[in-house]
């Protein structure tokens, strides 16, 4: 073959080799730190080495992407690793599945992937993975979007972010396991705005006004053609942020996923100060104090807002099919849906077949399993819990807090539901009434 | 008497800042108190309030970017016209001709930072526990900047009047349709509809009060830009006021108590 990568250009490499340099620079200073840390050579290499080494090979494959040409280029992914990840990855149920397993190890692994050696490792294995992944071209295609770029960069500032406020969680919750004071007690004097903070925020102000100057040099504002009416993108989505809304349309009607529940999201966050009745934790990092509020949030939002956004703008291509990473969006992809009512289940199982006809009655008897469970859901189901597991909840909250309360965990509760049965009865609607536009 | 000393003994200057620069612990307080933007600020604060790794110093930066939106927002307008005929063409002057082009880079990477920074914020707000009383309050607040916040970044879509603006604004106006009782074709709707008066149609519904028409057209893009240029920033400067002079009344950064 005469030219192996045909998509990976001159300037493609020439980007890369500085995203190299770059996490090169990163791993010299770990280096040094690193170094320092290993203090006297007591038994052994000292540690700095193993990074010394890495760094090294980084700043080796920056100078390479800079000197060679396109043509016959040695560093990138394999078909073989890509055809396989894409195959066996792409799709919607592993990947809601790897963000929940995610979740948990988040929480119950906090000790350890919080230490600043082991997130470091994690940190570059990540960026490697995208730099490698950069060199294929559909991938670039989607991720390399002036639009989505900000959502990669997203990611990783949410990952640090998430490090620091777990790595302060982890350690006061030890100072008050030992009954020390908590970090933010430490060293706590008052001291004037004038210097102490006018300074930092002029700082950041300076800082933040470059970033913004040279992201807008590197990167142009997308323009496509001029709107049609006539000739309707495929796939058309939405702005980026609403791709978690836009991607619960596949479980749910315009009327849940548009209105209702996007609403019950926006009502949930304002009675979050109400219902929480827990006292600790208030204006320090904590996990163990308040371990089911911060679980749950962190449930609504990695995986139900956050993960559902990079699912909707990364993997969703034409007629919003799911996509691997590396794979080209074919817009001929067909999916086979065939997806079954409740009511079909329940009256066809009996062996009766769809109650027939247009009239009120019909479409409730018809639809009779399905609303018994929803209203029970909803309605018995509380009681219930308050009765049973909640009841401490119950004690502490009284009637009104705890409906609410318990309510909202409900409505939380009906995405991840409802992807479940979809992909475990190819269930379509709980409750089906076309003819009302009433569809759950 | 140097240059800098006669500028700062002039009567002008003195006019201005009412005190010495503030290089000794009097006149550093004096300045927080007489400065019109600074006493938005305390004179003094505990120490692990501002500390960055605490605050992430995410409201600010969101605060800080809605001003950089706000200033290249106006310089936008100047060269802005939100009709059909207009739009389109003068975002791509902007890009291929204007010399002050690169504010439109700016503003729209800036919309979606800001998006960024308000969620980041949300985010600490509720790992150190800050929404709880005293500020239960201030939270809601925040919910609703946070809404708004997206309502801008939307509405703001739509103006470059391209292919990405125009489809992306349809599939989320798209929703309204199918409001319960409102939309034409949301569940329930029909109750509004009954013994021949037709009261939702889909000149009347959720959608036309979004949109102005029954589609995406030329009054929708004069609706959105109304509501990016002029209301909604009203609303939010309005509501950021009334954040910041709660987080002092509510006393400040959160602290452990
Ligand atoms: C336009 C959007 C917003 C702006 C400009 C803004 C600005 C700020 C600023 C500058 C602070 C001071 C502390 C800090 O920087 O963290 C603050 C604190 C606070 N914000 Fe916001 N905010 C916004 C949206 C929100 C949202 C979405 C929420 C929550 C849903 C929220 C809730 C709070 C609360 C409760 C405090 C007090 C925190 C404490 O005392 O530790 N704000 N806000």
């Amino acid at each position: 073959m005469l030219n192996a990568h045909p998509d990976l250009t001159s300037s493609v490499l020439i980007g890369l080799g500085w995203y190299y340099l770059l996490l090169f620079l990163m791993n010299f200073v770990w280096t040094i730190r690193s170094y320092r840390e290993d203090g006297e050579y007591a038994n052994g290499l000292p540690r700095a080495t193993g990074w010394a080494t890495y760094s090294s090979i980084l700043m080796m494959m920056s100078a390479y992407h800079f000197t060679y040409p396109p043509e016959g280029f040695l560093i990138s992914l394999p078909e073989a690793f890509k055809a396989p990840f894409d195959r066996y990855f792409s799709n919607p149920v592993l990947y809601f599945f790897l963000t929940i397993v995610g979740l948990w190890a988040l929480i119950a692994l906090r000790e350890w992937w919080t230490k600043p050696k082991v997130s470091f490792v994690l940190l570059n294995a990540s960026l490697l993975f995208m730099g490698l992944s950069l060199t294929d071209f559909d991938f670039r295609q989607i991720v390399g979007k002036p639009d989505n770029v900000p959502i990669v960069a997203m990611l990783f500032i949410l990952a640090f972010c998430t490090w620091i406020s777990f790595r302060r969680a982890v350690d006061n919750d030890r100072r008050i396991a030992e009954g020390r004071p908590l970090f933010e007690q430490e060293d706590n004097e008052k001291v004037l705005v004038w210097p102490d903070l006018v300074y930092t925020e002029l700082i950041c102000m300076v800082v933040l006004t470059a970033v913004l100057i040279f992201w807008g040099i590197a990167l142009k504002a997308p323009l496509e053609e001029p709107g049609s009416s006539v000739k309707t993108p495929n796939p058309s989505k939405a702005p980026w942020y609403f791709l978690g809304l836009q991607e619960m349309l596949v479980y749910f009607d315009p009327w849940l996923a548009g209105v209702v529940l996007p609403s019950i999201i926006l009502g949930g966050l304002m009675a979050v100060p109400y219902i929480d009745f827990n006292k600790l934790g208030n204006g320090y990092y904590t996990f163990k104090q308040r371990s089911f509020a911060i679980t749950t949030f962190l449930f609504g939002f990695l995986p139900l807002w956050v993960a559902l956004i990079v699912l909707g703008t990364f993997l969703r291509g034409p007629n919003w099919n799911f996509f691997g990473i590396y794979e080209y969006w074919d817009v001929h992809k067909v999916e086979a849906a065939n997806n079954i009512n409740l009511s079909e289940f329940f009256w066809n199982g009996l062996g009766k077949g769809l109650p027939k006809g247009s009239g009120l009655n019909t479409i409730l008897l018809r639809e009779a399993p399905g609303i018994l469970l929803i209203l029970g859901y909803f309605m018995v189901l509380p009681p219930i819990l308050g009765i049973s597991v909640l009841r401490t909840y119950f004690v502490r909250m009284g009637v009104l807090r705890f409906l609410v309360f318990s309510n909202l965990i409900l409505w939380m509760a009906i995405l991840p539901i409802k992807m479940l049965l979809r992909w475990a009865f190819s269930l379509k609607y709980i409750v089906g009434i076309p003819e009302w536009f009433f569809n759950i | 008497m140097s240059v800098g000393e006669y500028i700062r003994n002039s009567q002008i200057w003195k006019s201005v800042f009412r005190h010495p620069a503030p290089t000794d612990r009097r006149n550093r307080v004096v300045v927080m108190l007489t400065n019109f933007f600074l006493h938005l600020h305390p004179v003094s604060i505990k120490q692990q309030g501002i500390a960055l790794s605490y605050t992430w110093c995410m409201g600010g930066i969101t605060f800080f970017l809605f001003l950089v939106e706000a200033i290249t927002g106006v310089l936008l307008m100047f060269y802005y016209r939100p009709t059909l005929e207009w739009a389109f063409y003068d975002i791509q002057a902007l890009r291929d001709v204007q010399t002050l082009g690169i504010m439109r880079e700016i503003h729209r990477w800036g919309a979606h930072a800001m998006v960024i920074t308000v969620w980041l914020h949300m985010y600490r707000v509720f790992l150190t526990g800050s929404y709880k009383p005293p500020r239960e309050f201030n939270w809601v607040i925040g919910v609703l900047l946070l809404v708004l916040t997206l309502l801008l970044s939307f509405t703001g879509y739509l103006l470059p009047w391209d292919q990405l603006a125009i489809w992306a604004i349809t599939v989320g106006s798209n929703m309204a349709k199918a409001t319960p009782f409102l939309g034409v074709e949301g569940p329930g709707f029909q109750v509004f509809n009954t013994s021949g008066y037709e009261l939702i149609t889909n000149a009347s519904d959720a959608k036309f009060l979004l949109l102005g028409g029954r589609f995406v057209g030329e009054a929708t893009l004069n609706r959105f830009y109304i509501l990016h240029c002029v209301a909604i920033p009203i609303v939010v400067s309005g509501l950021t006021a009334i954040h910041f002079w709660r987080i002092r009344k509510d006393g400040g950064i959160s602290q452990p108590l």
